[in-house]
């Protein structure tokens, strides 16, 4: 970038799984761009470049967000985290295992943005956030049963042409269900816990569901 | 829930066996790199211009005013590109399609048709510069228009994937006159697109006279082979690798792609990469034909066949023949004592379509067994039964014996899991609150064939053994497969066993395609790693490089007598329509296959059931909608082309009934198509059980269904 011109360029800091990375970016580099041709952050995927297919989620101080549609230089500041930040050094993050284990994916290609995605699922839900599928949604309802019906719902944004879905939905009820149990939570859904007391059991149903719900008439 | 294993200790025992991914670490972490993902030093970025004109000549491409922009290297055009050879045919057995041969003459053929690549040192620069790019075009008057109806003025008929273009015993007519119950009744699909996640990309570098291509693709060997050609080089002097890809579908051969980002790395002397973008796929990725099909039967009062007529038209562009052959599972599925086949095709100025998983059989059996569900209807018989009755003994065209045929068995074992017995036929008359409920049932068949391939198996002196094999696994499991396959004729855990895959150095083999790649590579595999455990029966200790035996199986795939080889399955959907929005949501849906040896229960049943989620998909939401005044698409891209998403998809179950191909080293068939064959008809039958009504036109809109309405 020797020959950048100072008014089409800048230098941000970006803060991506805990680490800072000081860089200098065209202004119309998307985060998306920074992070697979600036970084050699590759396994945040680009699959339609126009916020349709959900390929490129990362969390944004831990909410989804496409990467495609978020230039760079908005992304000063921010909390980011990507594919490659979900795991604690070698150990998987349930999610992953449970993809891993249940087979939630085929050519792999928009596994990274269904595993952000659903990291943010379990914890949107345990923090109580009520979807379109929702029936009860007053705010002491507290998090409704996560169903495979809530899973599909909240998990509509990430496209798996592959046709993976099944095994997706099946992965992330199992990681939820695991969340659960161990207490592997966010801040917001530990609250939301301590506030409410059965959300786990509810939960651990919704998960049993996607096991047991059947073809057989 | 299938209990998987990541490795086991136990010997023999590997293949029917659920087993993980074995680069499944790798893409649940990220770190599993694909086409577009290798860095290069000093790399160019390429980034196509595409032709505004639906027809036409280009005038002139300004691309002065380009090259004065930032970072801006390169503009080809067919002023200035290299010229490459088209005549040739490909290691298919096919010409290539010229679309992939860019910027070789002035012609334009169809709205999308490359006409620039411009190449900049940043993305961001290239994409400017050729969104910056003004091109004049010659426009010519273009027609786009797949009219309605099976007959069409220019029709012509070519073989194809299918066999001939057109099959026929028996007097019709006749046959039509002398039947109690006869039906004829016209079917459409529409234009359909393959949207693998990954899009297509490629990086083309020189390395010291030797042309090397990281690509995302369905056979090294097949891209190496057409560039070799292409750019008439030495084939040793072509390498192209494709390690992971990120779906194929029957899209990612040879494309504009791989031949520009040559061009320009040679033109540059640089390493250039060039990826499409998800709406230049839509023009340059290929497609699936839309079809319009008539289907003309008639039994006799027990439901047995007496005429079976089977017409498919689809579309082909004006620079390469490409058919999509509608009329084929006809030829595999039912008798008749007049039976004709037709696959026919006009040629629009539109892109040349493709191979899309499936291809013939996903509109070709959602038009057949449509027509089967409505012959059950007016002969008042179960449309499990209708079919069973008309099992055929041989071959209906070929008059050749079948290796095996169990869609009865698959019928049986569906029937009981789904329900079926207490299904009562009459339609429009199960409701919940305002949904209108309806199960539907089809069956599936699918080419099951074998290709020669080479391998080689390696025991190191570690104790672990290498095996090479140029497959792509392109989302299927094949590499998992071919560790299992490997490991049970090595006689060893599988946890010893490596493959390699997806580098066109490996040698020849079988592309991902026609349900046939893990078959193929499997048989190669087998035999190497046979022989190899064989050489080591008799040796005391392995060499420090190991010992390598390789396998070729032309002559044992060659010696594989004629017979009518297929899979099948029965496939069952029961739908929810909403008749005030015209909504129609599958509940659920289960197919039964009888597909040769499961390799793999895990990633196999992904195999199936993501094809039945493609024919979900096909049935209610992929349509691609031409302007007929500009010939390009209205909405080509994720938003404007639906796919299903999470929240159309239920809990869709397959499983299997036990058919290992007897003339197959490990008995397998394939699986990667036969999920999507029948999948639509099973949905559309089933919006007729609910509503009462025949849908015939894909996909089902609700606008389709509220204008049709319910006949109860």
């Amino acid at each position: 970038m020797a020959t950048a011109s100072p008014s089409t360029y800048s230098a941000v800091t970006l803060n991506i799984n805990g680490e800072k990375h000081t860089l200098t970016v065209d202004h119309r580099t998307t985060l998306l761009d920074a992070l697979r041709e600036r970084l050699d952050l590759t396994g945040t995927k680009k699959g339609c470049d126009q916020g349709q297919c959900g390929a490129c989620t990362v969390l944004l101080d831990k909410r989804r967000a496409v990467a495609c549609l978020q230039l760079a230089v908005a992304a000063e500041g921010r909390e980011i985290t990507t594919i490659e930040g979900v795991a604690e050094g070698d150990r998987l993050h349930p999610v992953q295992q449970a993809f891993l284990d249940l087979d939630g994916y085929q050519c792999g290609y928009c596994t990274p943005g269904q595993i952000c995605s659903a990291v943010a699922v379990i914890e949107e839900h345990a923090a109580g956030w009520p979807s379109a599928v929702t029936d009860d949604v007053r705010p002491e309802a507290g998090p409704p049963p996560l169903t495979p019906e809530e899973i599909r719902e909240r998990m509509s944004g990430n496209l798996c042409r592959c046709g993976a879905y099944v095994s997706i939905v099946q992965a992330v009820a199992r990681a939820a269900e695991n969340d659960a149990r161990t207490g592997r939570t966010a801040e917001a859904a530990q609250d939301a816990h301590d506030a409410q007391g059965t959300q786990g059991a509810q939960g651990a149903q919704g998960a049993q569901g996607a096991n047991h719900e059947g073809a057989a008439a | 829930m299938t209990t998987a294993t990541t490795g086991t200790r136990t010997t023999g025992h590997a293949v029917g066996t659920a087993h993980t991914r074995v680069e499944g670490r790798d893409k649940v972490t990220g770190a599993a790199r694909y086409a577009g993902e290798i860095p290069f030093t000093e790399l160019a970025f390429g980034w196509f211009a595409l032709s505004t004109a639906a027809r036409g000549r280009v005038r002139s491409v300004e691309s002065d005013a380009v090259l004065e922009m930032p970072g801006v290297l390169a503009v080809l055009h067919h002023g200035n590109a290299p010229r490459v050879d088209i005549d040739y045919v490909g290691m298919l057995g096919m010409p290539p399609d010229p679309t992939a041969a860019v910027f070789q003459h002035d012609r334009v053929p169809h709205a999308g048709w490359p006409v620039a690549l411009v190449v900049a040192a940043t993305s961001e620069q290239a994409r400017e510069a050729a969104e910056a790019l003004v091109v004049h075009y010659e426009e010519e008057p273009h027609d786009v228009t797949f009219a309605a109806g099976s007959e069409h003025p220019d029709a012509y008929s070519i073989p194809g994937p299918g066999g001939p273009g057109v099959t026929g015993k028996g007097d019709l007519e006749a046959e039509l006159a002398a039947s109690a119950v006869v039906l004829d009744a016209e079917y459409s699909t529409p234009e359909e697109h393959h949207n693998p996640m990954e899009p297509h990309a490629a990086t083309a570098r020189w390395d010291g006279g030797r042309l090397e291509v990281v690509d995302s693709n369905q056979g090294t060997l097949w891209v190496a082979d057409e560039l070799a050609k292409m750019f008439s080089l030495d084939p040793a002097a072509v390498r192209v690798r494709s390690e992971h890809v990120g779906g194929g579908f029957g899209s990612k051969g040879l494309r504009a792609h791989q031949v520009a980002a040559v061009m320009a790395a040679t033109v540059l002397s640089r390493p250039v990469r060039v990826v499409m973008t998800r709406r230049q796929m839509f023009s340059l990725a290929g497609y699936r034909s839309p079809t319009n099909q008539r289907v003309r039967l008639g039994a006799d009062a027990e439901g047995r066949l007496r005429a079976l007529e089977h017409s498919s038209l689809s579309v082909t562009s004006t620079v390469h023949e490409f058919i999509e052959s509608g009329a084929g599972p006809a030829r595999v599925m039912y008798d008749a004592p007049a039976h004709h086949t037709a696959n026919r095709v006009v040629r629009l100025d539109v892109p040349t379509p493709t191979f899309m998983r499936a291809p013939g059989e996903a509109p070709g059996s959602f038009a057949l067994e449509s027509a089967l569900d409505e012959l059950a209807e007016k002969c008042g018989i179960d449309p499990i039964e209708l079919r069973v009755r008309n099992e055929p003994a041989l071959g209906p065209v070929s008059g050749l014996p079948f290796s095996s045929r169990n869609l009865p068995a698959c019928f049986r074992e569906g029937a009981r899991r789904f329900g079926w017995a207490d299904r009562d036929p009459r339609p429009g008359l199960r409701r919940d609150g305002r949904w209108l409920l309806g199960t539907g049932t089809a069956a599936a068949s699918f080419f099951a064939g074998a290709m020669p391939s080479t391998a080689a198996a390696t025991a190191e002196s570690d104790g672990t053994f290498t095996v090479r094999i140029n497959a792509a696994d392109i989302g299927t499991g094949a590499r998992t497969a071919l560790t299992l396959v490997a490991a049970d004729a090595l006689q060893v855990p599988t946890d010893r066993v490596r493959v390699r895959i997806g580098d066109s150095d490996l040698g020849p083999a079988m592309i991902a395609g026609g349900s046939m790649g893990t078959r193929s590579w499997a048989w190669a595999v087998t035999a190497a790693a046979e022989e190899l455990r064989e050489r080591l029966a008799l040796s005391d200790a392995v060499p420090p490089e190991g010992i390598t035996v390789r396998s070729d199986t032309t002559a044992a795939v060659g010696a594989l007598t004629q017979k009518e080889r297929h899979s099948f399955g029965a496939q069952f959907a029961e739908v929810a329509v909403d008749v005030a929005t015209g909504e129609v949501r599958v509940r659920r849906m289960l197919g039964v296959f009888a597909a040769g040896k499961i390799v793999n229960p895990l990633t196999a049943r992904g195999q199936f059931t993501g094809g039945m989620i493609w024919g979900i998909s096909m049935a209610l939401h992929e349509e691609a909608v031409r302007d007929r005044n500009t010939g390009a698409h209205y909405g080509a891209d994720l938003a404007g082309y639906h796919v299903a998403t999470h929240a159309d998809v239920p809990l869709v179950e397959a499983d299997w009934v036990d058919d290992p191909d007897p003339d197959d080293p490990v008995g397998i068939k394939g699986i990667g198509e036969i999920g999507i064959v029948g999948a639509a008809a099973a949905v559309a039958n089933a919006v007729w059980h609910a509503t009462g009504v025949r849908h015939r036109s894909l996909p089902i809109r609700p606008d389709r269904v509220l204008e049709a309405g319910v006949r109860a």
